[in-house]
């Protein structure tokens, strides 16, 4: 039986609802006016009076409208089909919505139930089982997509029957389990699950221990992010943070990516839905398309389904993660989200934290990063969600409350920078202030010098060492004039900037340099600090300025070539040809 | 705006008044719902129970506590049709050039948001013979971009001169407190440029109430989603100024107790310009949306909340500024930035584009540099007063605003500036292209 209620008060998308029955804390609903149904959840209840957000627009609204409660949270559907699909914040899917306008009112079905999947079962009659346990899987594009025990399912279960290998839709009831009360159930190929509370089913989750590749120099080279790790951008608008993001979606080195455009561009999302069918992925050589979710509720969609947004992508992912695969979360950006709290908040007139926002803020960020990670499955596979959110902080001011928030949840932070972005150094992720916490983790040392080289991790060092040391004598240099410190002091300079130009700097745009793969970063690290520990003998600084701008310049052609060709070993000659003549 | 309906609610007893707003009980009213009161337009904004609370557009002064409330039954409205074309309206869509009331088909304004989905990837390029924006930040029609601009600079000039020059077919003018002399001035621009058959304006000017701008956005993008939807025509929306549509949020968020966020603007500001500059569009059909605004600024404060959040949503910002070597207005090549030149450069412009761009700003930084040096008494090197003279060169004969030139005539200029200056490594230009294009001196 649904508890029902009738609509008294509206400000925006707050309505106020006196129910009958009963109704719990986010429980969805339907608010009826006039033949459309739109969908909300309870937030707050007082007395008779449940507040409920209603995911769209309350244009004509009037009180006395009924509401349906229906008895559950905000639920994912998962199952085969996810991939390469896009949703709305709510997993509607877009590309079955009739019409160039959103509907209001219009919901879509997150899956399709009559295409036919190749079943192979997993498991065997009489095995036991418990939530998460793989049944079974279907090919999904190129990856093999477990069936598993619905995750809500509690204790163990003996197979009584599971279905032989064929073509199945997803309805199809693939197996029969029996409960230790001896109660059948069926399953099918999707199961639903409430977005806000974090999928477990899973042996344990240690600390990260290896990285995860993204082909960007900045973050691999100099800082890198661990599989299943968290990581943050922040920074101010027109720095970059989306062009990383991208870059970061198409070279990531994750078997699925699930990107939740969060109150951002709709052009933006548009990039992606045109680009990725085309684009293929650098690991397989497949379309990217086929290994991607978008979720998207873009700025001008209603604001309550942006903070479901970001919860139904990380449900969509921690399924993933439980099938054993490498799942990367772009989520862009966690302040719009945030600032749909706010408005909420404001509305609901409680007392607000620092900038108005919510005082629970900083605890719902954690709880969210939190659910990133690395685990170690039951059948002994590991499966992991990497998670990368940008945050847009108001004024490009990191002292505000969401960067503050997030900087205490990620253990990576990218500081995208006005200055560079003005001076066009791109990525404008800043080197000195930026970190990755995970070279602080033993495991992850003696993973990159297992990996990459003895005395990677040295090196790396050594580069951020340099950089820094760079900064401090250009700052010197303004103060004192090019003439008022020694040679060595330029010396230095010039080679922070040669890091700056051919390691740092990379041009997301450019074919080859786009994407620089682990061996190649090893490589072209090297080769700069080589050049770093060369003793050059410079009579004036402007000799050393134009000698290390023409090494520079080569390193950078080398950049754009590619690795080993004709034109990057003729690049390299030229180089060698300069350190051999200037001992 | 005439809602003529057989059956009107009427009531006669507020409960309350504020400078905004009026309370007052009523059955049956929808959210978002126009009345009248005192015969003053207002927009029903917060029903609890039976209280409902209406914002009235033109101001609360002299409303009487029995004032007669009539409600509409449905939101703001536009009659949209071709015969737009060419006329000038107020805030609620009522011409104010003499003419007749618009027949049409009468549509709600602030409609839903087109499935993102559905749209095209904008890819058509508009020129507008100023290089500081074919050049370095290539405008592409269903993008949104807004001018942040100092109250004393020539912003509303600079518009009216992309607007004319750009290639579209209709040019819908959203002006939000605009002052009397600059409406002139735009309705003689228009006028001058023989241009006025394609031009719609929505005009709400300083002496009018400050809460009636609300409306302007969403008529002014009502009339152009009926012609690039309907008409699949491309239109160019120009909005000046976004700074005051914002300020009017603002008082009327106030005067509902809103708790304020940042510079005591609401906290949805972000949302509310969202829905406005997100209608810029591609559609598949082939019609567009483009939106140029501009936002002025504080004494160039752009980490203000209207602008900061403006930054968040469009597309890029242009800056002007003064280039005090050549005394001319130039679009700021180191702030301004187009988002979506990517698309149309190389692609529908010569291949060298994007690092003929590149290279001419890092120059210019240079210079810049330079000067910084000089200013403070250190010697130039050799390579500083090259560059120094490169960016006089560089600012007179191409970033300059009135410099009329095609991209391909941009590019060759380009060129020739940096073979007058520069080695080829100088530039750190690709060396396929420097082969290509970089005359040898």
């Amino acid at each position: 039986m649904k508890s029902t209620g009738i609509v008294t008060g509206i400000i925006s998308n707050l309505v106020t609802v006196r129910y009958e029955g009963h109704v719990s804390q986010n429980e969805i609903c339907y608010v009826h006016a006039g033949d459309q149904r739109l969908m909300a959840e309870v937030i707050k209840v007082t007395g008779k009076d449940a507040f409920v957000q209603v995911y769209e627009s309350t244009r004509g609204l009037r009180q006395g409208n009924s509401v349906e409660f229906e008895g559950h949270m905000l639920e994912a559907t998962l199952g085969p089909g996810l991939l390469s699909s896009s949703y709305d914040g709510l997993q509607n899917n877009l590309a079955t919505m009739t019409g160039v306008f959103l509907q209001r009112g219009e919901y879509t079905a997150p899956l399709d139930h009559t295409k036919l999947w190749h079943f192979t079962p997993l498991a065997k009659a009489g095995d036991t089982v418990q939530a998460a346990d793989w049944l079974g899987e279907v090919r999904e594009g190129w990856l093999p997509h477990k069936i598993m025990v619905p995750f809500s399912f509690k204790g163990t279960y003996t197979i009584k029957s599971i279905i032989a290998e064929g073509e199945y839709n997803i309805d199809t009831t693939v197996a029969v389990l029996t409960s230790a009360e001896g109660e059948d159930l069926n399953v099918c190929m999707w199961q639903k699950w409430p977005v806000k509370v974090a999928v477990g089913g899973y042996e344990e989750k240690p600390r990260p221990f290896r990285i995860m590749e993204t082909g960007v120099r900045c973050i691999d080279t100099m800082n890198p992010i661990a599989e299943g790790g968290t990581g943050f951008i922040p920074g101010p608008f027109g720095c970059g943070k989306t062009v990383l993001q991208h870059a970061i979606a198409q070279q990531g080195d994750a078997e699925v990516i699930v990107m939740a455009a969060c109150g951002e561009r709709a052009n933006e999302v548009v990039e992606i839905f045109k680009e990725f069918p085309e684009l293929d992925d650098p690991h397989t050589g497949r379309k990217l398309m086929e290994r991607t979710t978008i979720i998207c509720n873009t700025s001008n969609m209603p604001v309550a389904a942006r903070e479901a947004s970001v919860y139904t992508a990380m449900t969509i992912c921690e399924y993933y993660r439980a099938m054993g695969m490498k799942v990367l979360l772009l989520a862009d950006s966690t302040s719009r989200w945030a600032q749909a709290l706010r408005e909420m908040s404001n509305r609901m007139e409680e007392l607000p934290g620092a900038d108005a926002f919510p005082v629970d803020l900083s605890a719902i960020i954690s709880n969210f990063y939190a659910r990133a990670g690395i685990v170690r499955l039951r059948n002994g596979n590991t499966g992991s969600v990497t998670f990368i959110g940008t945050v847009s902080p108001a004024g490009g001011n990191l002292k505000e409350p969401v960067t503050e928030s997030t900087k205490k949840a990620a253990r990576c932070f990218y500081c995208l920078e006005q200055n560079r972005a003005d001076k066009k150094r791109y990525p404008a992720i800043n080197p000195i202030e930026s970190y990755s916490k995970y070279l602080e983790y033993p495991e992850i040392v003696s993973y990159l010098n297992d990996k990459i080289s003895p005395d990677w991790v040295e090196k790396v060092h050594k580069a951020k060492n340099i950089v820094l040391r760079g900064k401090e004598v250009a700052d010197q240099i303004n103060i004192l004039g090019d003439d008022g410190v020694p040679i060595s002091y330029h010396e230095l300079y010039w080679k922070s900037e040669l890091i700056d130009f051919v390691i740092l700097q990379q041009d997301a745009f450019d074919k080859i340099d786009a994407i620089t793969p682990m061996d190649r970063q090893e490589y072209m690290l090297t080769l700069v600090l080589e050049i770093c520990d060369h003793k050059f003998s410079f009579s004036d600084y402007e000799k050393c300025a134009a000698r290390y701008k023409e090494i520079i310049n080569l390193l950078r052609q080398m950049n754009y070539s590619e690795m080993h060709s004709e034109q990057f070993e003729n690049y390299l000659r030229q180089i060698r040809n300069i350190l051999d003549n200037e001992q | 705006m005439n809602s003529s309906r057989a059956f009107q609610r009427i009531y006669t007893r507020l409960e309350s008044i504020t400078k905004a707003t009026v309370s007052l009980r009523a059955q049956g009213v929808s959210n978002d719902e126009l009345a009248t009161v005192a015969g003053r337009l207002a927009q029903v904004v917060k029903i609890k129970g039976e209280l409902v609370t209406l914002q009235v557009f033109s101001g609360t002064e002299g409303i009487p506590t029995d004032a007669e409330v009539y409600f509409f039954g449905e939101p703001p409205t536009l009659n949209v049709s071709d015969a737009l074309s060419g006329r000038f309206f107020n805030a609620y869509g009522e011409p104010i050039d003499g003419g007749p009331a618009v027949e049409g088909e009468k549509r709600q304004i602030g409609g839903p948001s087109v499935n993102p989905f559905k749209r095209k990837q904008p890819s058509e390029l508009i020129p507008t013979g100023i290089a500081g924006i074919d050049l370095n930040n290539t405008l592409v029609s269903g993008q949104k971009i807004p001018f942040f601009a100092d109250p004393d600079q020539p912003y509303n000039q600079v518009m009216a001169m992309v607007a004319l020059r750009a290639d579209v077919d209709k040019i819908i003018l959203g002006g939000m407190g605009l002052s009397n002399d600059d409406y002139l001035y735009f309705r003689h621009a228009f006028e001058e440029a023989g241009a006025l058959d394609k031009i719609i304006s929505f005009v709400n000017t300083t002496d009018q109430p400050p809460v009636e701008r609300l409306l302007i956005p969403d008529m002014a993008l009502t009339a152009a989603e009926y012609f690039a939807v309907d008409r699949n025509e491309k239109v160019l929306v120009l909005l000046t100024d976004m700074t005051l549509y914002a300020d009017a949020l603002s008082i009327v968020s106030n005067r509902m107790d809103q708790i304020p966020s940042k510079d005591s603007m609401p906290g949805s500001l972000y949302s509310d310009l969202a829905k406005i500059y997100e209608k810029a569009v591609q559609l598949p059909e082939g019609g567009s949306i483009t939106i140029i605004a501009v936002t002025t600024l504080n004494d160039g404060d752009i980490t203000h909340a209207i602008p900061d959040n403006t930054g968040y949503i469009t597309e890029g910002q242009l800056y002007l500024r003064l280039d005090t070597d050549t005394g001319k207005v130039i679009i700021d090549p180191f702030r301004s930035l187009s988002r979506l030149k990517q698309l149309v450069q190389n692609k529908k412009t010569r291949e060298d584009h994007s690092q003929v761009m590149n290279a001419s700003v890092r120059l210019y930084a240079d210079a810049q540099n330079a000067k910084t040096k000089l200013e403070n008494g250190f010697d130039l090197s050799d390579y500083d007063l090259r560059c120094l003279d490169y960016a006089k060169e560089y600012a007179s004969r191409i970033l300059s605003i009135d410099v009329n030139l095609s991209i391909t005539e941009m590019l060759d200029t380009a060129w020739e500036i940096f073979a007058k200056y520069f080695s080829p490594a100088e530039t750190g230009i690709k060396q396929a292209i420097l082969d290509k294009y970089m005359k040898k001196n």
